[in-house]
């Protein structure tokens, strides 16, 4: 089987960044618009987050995270979106043909007027860390254990340690607690967690769990099952120091140590990464390095609340009809934002015109009595932590006065918890 | 008097503060920058309340995502939880469906978060 054809747009992708894209493309009168997800639903990671916490500024409203998923759901199947569930993209070439592969259709090939990615981030796995140890049932990323309890119904294990306080991780510490499952310790290389302080309060504090920061798992034992870990301190430099070591017993090891944009189909088309977000490097129209793509969602930067990332879907989405109706002609010259002292990742990395710009950035430390300096002009803040992006808005004018390149810095105060 | 480490949780700051209790009341603090931050001691030291959310079962095998229609009292949670273990509910489920009504007495509902087909 083969199906070959045009559509006006194709979205890579179903979960909240590509349908906040394909909504507001549909509402800006883009005939055709299909999302392609190799999920069985749609709605990406969403409907396993069910804590409360999602659409605070987006909807005004406190909500779980199937709660905020299901209204995009639905609005995509009322206004005629073509949801492509289980359907696999293998391929996007420059030309803009998506090749993907399902069971009713076979192989498909879709030539794309505009093509949207919006695939999202995956979490680093084990193999990413190097732990010494065997290879036991029992070690699950932070994402699969979430999965396995809140969407499968199944207890993953009894004793936990999670590794990295990364906020999936805090926010599965109180589950496991409230399903009956001990966690004996969150466990954090750097000085700080790496979660957001409300997580840190209502899902260890609340519960006693014990954050042990500067320590790391240095051993993973049991052969068939886990049965503990080792967890040692560690220096300045991230290494163990020798006679801290101590065995804490568990039966499984949660990981939360990081998330990563998924962006092969975007490397294979040829697309411009930025080493920084390890996503594309987009303009404020979310444009990619390759005519008539555009990346919105956690695939352009792991994005702290989805608020934001159902913003750059938005902003995607209309940028993509407007390209289809011919309004959006290529830049004439970019400023290029470029990150400075304590500014891990900015995005949009450039700015094409003289409009609005809403710049997402996260610091690289915790600071207080905070500075934030976008060519030459000063944004205050009261405090900044690595979790929680910055989000600063240039207006037009001030867009205007900004020189080729745009240096972004932050100064201010080491903030100690 | 009882001396207890809260940290604040309204802004990115984070001040850590030291409360002083006394009679299930904050009677002072130290480490706390704003107005907003003594409002959130004294009540987290009062009456801490929390959203509450869980999964339900589902006859015929998986679970349906639930919570609570407003926040409960953060000593409740896990009583709460264990009320929910033991239910099981039928097919089709819709989004905002009530499911448990005034859980505990607390004058909250319980509704899904999630749908089941039938």
């Amino acid at each position: 089987m083969r199906m070959e054809r045009e559509v006006e747009l194709v979205v890579v992708g179903g979960g909240a960044a590509g349908l906040a894209a394909a909504l507001r493309a549909r509402e800006e009168g883009v005939g055709e618009v299909w999302v392609l997800d190799r999920n069985e639903r749609a709605g990406g990671i969403l409907p396993q987050c069910i804590h409360t916490g999602f659409g605070l500024h987006y909807f005004g409203e406190n909500l779980t995270g199937p709660e905020y998923i299901h209204r995009f759901v639905k609005r995509a199947r009322e206004r005629g979106i073509v949801l492509k569930l289980e359907t696999m993209v293998l391929e996007l070439t420059p030309e803009r043909e998506v090749r993907a592969v399902n069971a009713q259709d076979g192989l498909l090939k879709l030539r794309a007027g505009a093509v949207i990615l919006a695939m999202g981030c995956r979490e680093r796995p084990r193999g990413s860390l190097l732990i010494p140890g065997g290879r036991p049932a029992g070690i699950f990323t932070a994402g699969t254990a979430q999965r396995l309890l809140d969407v499968e119904g199944l207890l993953p294990g009894r004793e936990v340690v999670i590794l990295g306080s990364g906020d999936v991780g805090l926010i599965m510490a109180r589950r496991f607690v409230m399903e009956g499952i001990r966690v004996r310790a969150v466990v954090e290389q750097l000085p700080y967690p790496g979660g957001l302080t409300r997580n840190v309060v209502q899902c260890l504090e609340d519960f006693g769990i014990p954050l042990l920061l500067r320590s790391t798992v240095t051993c993973i034992h049991g052969r068939e099952r886990v049965e503990g870990v080792t967890v040692a301190e560690v220096d300045g430099e991230g290494r163990p120091v020798p006679g801290t070591e101590r065995r804490i017993p568990c039966d499984t090891l949660v990981l939360s140590v990081g998330l990563i944009p998924e962006n092969e189909l975007s490397e294979g088309a040829g697309i411009l990464l930025d080493g920084r977000t390890g996503g594309p490097v987009v303009d404020e129209f979310m444009r990619t390095s390759l005519e008539g793509v555009f990346a919105c969602g956690n695939v352009v930067t792991v994005f702290d609340l989805v608020d934001h990332v159902t913003l750059t879907g938005e902003r995607a989405g209309e940028a993509a009809a407007r390209y289809l109706r011919g309004e959006l002609s290529p830049p004439r010259r970019m400023r290029e934002v470029e990150p400075g002292e304590n500014v891990r990742l900015v995005v949009p990395q450039r700015i094409a015109e003289e409009g609005p710009v809403t710049l997402y950035l996260r610091v690289s430390r915790p600071l207080r009595e905070v500075r934030v300096e976008v060519g030459g002009r000063s944004f205050l803040r009261k405090a900044v932590r690595p979790p929680e992006m910055v989000t600063l808005t240039l207006e037009g004018e001030e867009v205007r006065e900004l020189g080729e390149r745009v240096p972004v810095r932050v100064e201010g105060l080491p903030l100690e918890r | 008097m009882e001396v207890r480490e809260l940290t604040c949780i309204v802004c990115p700051v984070g001040c850590r503060a030291r409360v002083r209790v006394e009679g299930g009341r904050a009677v002072g603090w130290e480490g706390l920058e704003c107005r907003a931050g003594e409002e959130y001691v004294k009540r987290e030291v009062e009456l801490p309340l929390r959203d509450f959310f869980t999964v339900v079962r589902v006859k015929g095998g998986g679970v349906v995502p639930v919570r609570s229609t407003g926040p409960i009292p953060r000593e409740r949670l896990l009583e709460a939880s264990r009320e929910l273990a033991g239910l099981e509910v039928e097919g089709p489920v819709r989004v905002g469906e009530v499911l448990v009504r005034n859980l505990l007495g607390m004058g909250v509902d319980v509704v899904a978060t999630g749908e089941v087909e039938g």
